[in-house]
């Protein structure tokens, strides 16, 4: 996400860092190439501008010139102005009155169906009890879309077939609320242009009906600065009170995170980064002005980490470490962990560093690659999962066919099993140390 | 072929009025007071923004400082020849000749692919073709009941199985069934897939395996779907999608809701590939051939 962006501000970073002592006319250079990197990635025209201007001010201090580490500071302040451009302090969800109703609008094809599934996901792990009312009855199936993916993860759903307006839906799904105890309600509207007068005036109609406490405008992330334009739109005859950007896992150029906030005052609230219903993360202005510089994400891989591997699993996981009873089936079960994570790509690009690496490497994350050590692994007996030493040319062959690999395959992935045993032999003996080496062989 | 298919100048200038805008509005009306300096930045400033592409905002900004005067009407007749110069190189509409003709049509979420597919159903049908619909996108909820309900409206058979089913098996069954009917047309839809994907990517490779091994030199047609509100991300994808099968046709959907219009220009210069639709409004006759001298002139 964000890659070619961070790239080039990583590159420039890098360059600056590497200098022993910065100048006016140093920094004006970098300046240049900060700018058009902004640009490039579809940031508006006047956020450049003022963002440029601002870090010129302040890198033209005294504490950077004089600074023995000019380089870091420069860092220091692109990143807090990136931070300050992105919303700053992170943005809640409004969760008030009863039930609290969370409105979702937007273009066609922006993702709000999804998001709506995906946010009453999250909410329903924080305890709340969601219900789901498609109010999109123009788009073919759309209501049937919700519908099926709010069984995926058992959330109820009003129907929505047997009416013939949004409001009628509306009104009827928040007397329904009431009676059944829902405590969130979470609408999905069908997309239009914000310049579409009678469709925006019907949005205006069901905001009176709904009170809603969050009106959230779903975009792009991939949209330029339009996307920007049209949030205002919609902010002027809705009072919007908070942004999702979704596909922020594909090659998003950043312009519509960077001016989003700038341009319309509205706080940035989740990002969607993948397919998966679990893919909504909160939006957190300083971790992503991390990752755009290339410093790295760690403590959204920590919480990631700690949300899908609990303590106690992890302590059990060190002691088979230390004592070298590490088997297939572990490590079957790490891989699982790890898929949960999300996207390898994803999880990989909030290391501090990774981006320039994987430029470098030119290193592509097959995912099918864990689909297929996993079918591997399932193929094996039990006993050849505790004990791969008896892996013998059949049995070798027979798992291959059970896999639908071949034997290639499985000669790799026992070398590659070896080899992670031999550096978990390795971590025992120098206790942490080890863990940078092994990262470094992996890659 | 498509006799109901909208065409000539009629409402394309107004629905792509955003686009006009963002090119010529900053200059429109406002150029006499100007200071040359002004009126050139402005103008670059308007290209870029509509994203015409950086370097060949540059260089018309270029030119146009190099031949001076600040005349509207001249700058809009420049602009007009050069960029149909560039356009006219990707105005092929799509031939249909042979029986059955597979089209493929894939792109990423959410850009309109199904309602694409809906639109093109209604006016093929119509002009007398017997059209089947494949429901390839097992991935999104009901993404195969949009698809049937389109099929309702416009008359059309359509193919489906069950959410999770392997996309190639669809495709096996819509070219056999295709076959079976005598059908003139398939449409096969495709699940979005972002362009970065590999394993998405490998799975859109497969399709296309199948249909070219169940039907001779098909799919005929690649359409790959844009959706123009995306800006300069747009390009990405169609190179990645053409790296992948290699797209033959292009449909730019949503024109009318962006002032990023610019970015067929681009797309043409760079990639030269037809672009063959382009959608405009919601209405089944808001998807139109793409025609780049009506085009040129709505958005200059």
């Amino acid at each position: 996400m964000l890659e070619s962006l961070s790239d080039k501000f990583g590159k420039v970073l890098r360059d600056v860092r590497g200098r022993g002592t910065l100048s006016e006319s140093n920094i004006n250079e970098t300046l240049k190439d900060v700018r058009l990197a902004l640009l490039e990635a579809d940031v508006n025209f006047k956020v450049v501008k003022d963002f440029v201007a601002s870090i010129r001010e302040k890198a033209l201090g005294k504490e950077v010139l004089e600074s023995l580490t000019p380089g870091q500071q420069f860092t220091k302040i692109v990143h807090d102005e990136l931070t300050a451009i992105l919303g700053g302090e992170d943005s809640v969800l409004e969760l008030s009155g009863r039930p609290a109703v969370i409105m979702l609008c937007g273009l066609q094809g922006s993702g709000k169906t999804t998001t709506a599934a995906k946010l009453a996901y999250a909410l329903k792990k924080q305890g709340r009890s969601p219900y789901l009312v498609p109010a999109d009855l123009f788009r073919l199936a759309a209501v049937h879309q919700l519908k099926t993916l709010a069984g995926g993860i058992n959330v109820d759903c009003f129907d929505s077939t047997e009416y013939n307006t949004p409001a009628e839906v509306c009104t009827e799904a928040l007397r329904i609320a009431g009676l059944k105890k829902y405590d969130t309600l979470i609408v999905d509207t069908a997309g239009r242009l914000h310049i579409d007068e009678t469709l925006m005036g019907e949005l205006g109609g069901l905001k009176t009906i709904l009170k809603p406490a969050e009106i959230l405008f779903v975009a792009d992330s991939m949209t330029g600065q339009d996307a920007v334009n049209t949030a205002k739109g919609f902010d002027a005859s809705l009072d919007v009170t908070g942004v999702i950007l979704t596909k922020f896992d594909g090659d998003a150029r950043g312009g519509a995170a960077l001016s989003m906030r700038m341009i319309t005052g509205k706080p940035i609230k989740y990002i969607g980064t993948g397919e998966k219903v679990e893919c909504l993360e909160v939006f957190h202005p300083q971790r992503v002005a991390g990752r755009i510089l290339d410093l790295g994400d760690v403590l959204t891989l920590v919480e990631k980490a700690q949300t899908t591997i609990d303590e106690k699993e992890a302590v059990a996981l060190q002691k088979k470490i230390k004592k070298d009873t590490f088997t297939l089936d572990d490590f079957k079960d790490q891989l699982k962990r790890i898929r949960k994570m999300g996207s390898l790509d994803n999880i990989l690009s909030m290391i501090p560093g990774f981006g320039a690496m994987k430029k470098a490497k030119n290193i592509d994350f097959d995912e099918s690659e864990m689909t297929r050590i996993e079918a591997i692994i399932n193929s094996m007996t039990g006993e050849e999962r505790r004990n791969p030493a008896c892996l013998n040319a059949s049995r070798r062959k027979r798992i291959a066919t059970g896999s639908g690999t071949r034997v290639q395959d499985i000669n790799k992935f026992m070398k590659q099993y070896q080899q992670m045993r031999k550096m978990m032999k390795k971590i025992k003996k120098s206790g942490g140390a080890g863990l940078k080496g092994m990262f470094q062989n992996m890659m | 072929m498509f006799k109901k298919m909208k065409s000539g100048l009629s409402g394309l200038r107004q629905r792509l009025s955003k686009t006009h805008n963002s090119i010529m509005g900053g200059v429109e009306g406002a150029a006499p007071t100007m200071s040359r300096e002004e009126f050139l930045e402005t103008l670059e400033e308007s290209l870029i923004t509509s994203d015409i592409g950086v370097a060949t905002s540059l260089d018309i900004a270029e030119r146009i400082r190099s031949k001076g005067g600040q005349n509207v009407a001249r700058l809009q007749e420049y602009l007009r020849d050069y960029l149909y110069d560039i356009l006219k190189e990707v105005e092929a509409p799509l031939k249909i000749e042979r029986s059955p003709f597979m089209v493929l049509v894939m792109g990423v979420n959410g850009v309109g692919k199904t309602t694409t597919i809906g639109k093109l159903s209604a006016h093929l049908s119509s002009a007398g073709k017997s059209v089947i619909l494949g429901a390839g996108d097992t991935f999104r909820a009901a993404a195969s009941e949009q698809l049937e309900l389109w099929g309702r409206r416009t008359g059309c058979d359509v193919i489906s199985q069950s959410i999770g089913t392997d996309p190639g098996a669809v495709t096996f069954d819509t070219i056999k069934a295709a076959i079976g009917r005598y059908a003139n047309i398939i449409l096969l839809d495709t699940a979005g897939r972002l362009h970065t994907k590999s394993n998405l990517m490998d799975e859109l490779k497969k399709i296309n395996r199948i249909a070219g091994r169940e039907l001779a030199g098909a799919p005929h047609e690649k359409l790959l779907v844009l959706d123009a509100s995306t800006g300069q991300n747009a390009l990405n994808q169609a190179r990645l999608f053409n790296e992948a099968i290699g797209v033959t046709g292009i449909v730019l959907t949503k024109l009318d809701g962006t002032a990023k219009g610019g970015i067929i220009v681009p797309l043409a210069k760079e990639l030269k590939i037809p672009i063959r639709y382009i959608g405009v409004g919601e209405g089944v006759e808001d998807l139109r051939e793409f025609k780049a001298r009506e085009f040129v002139e709505a958005i200059i």
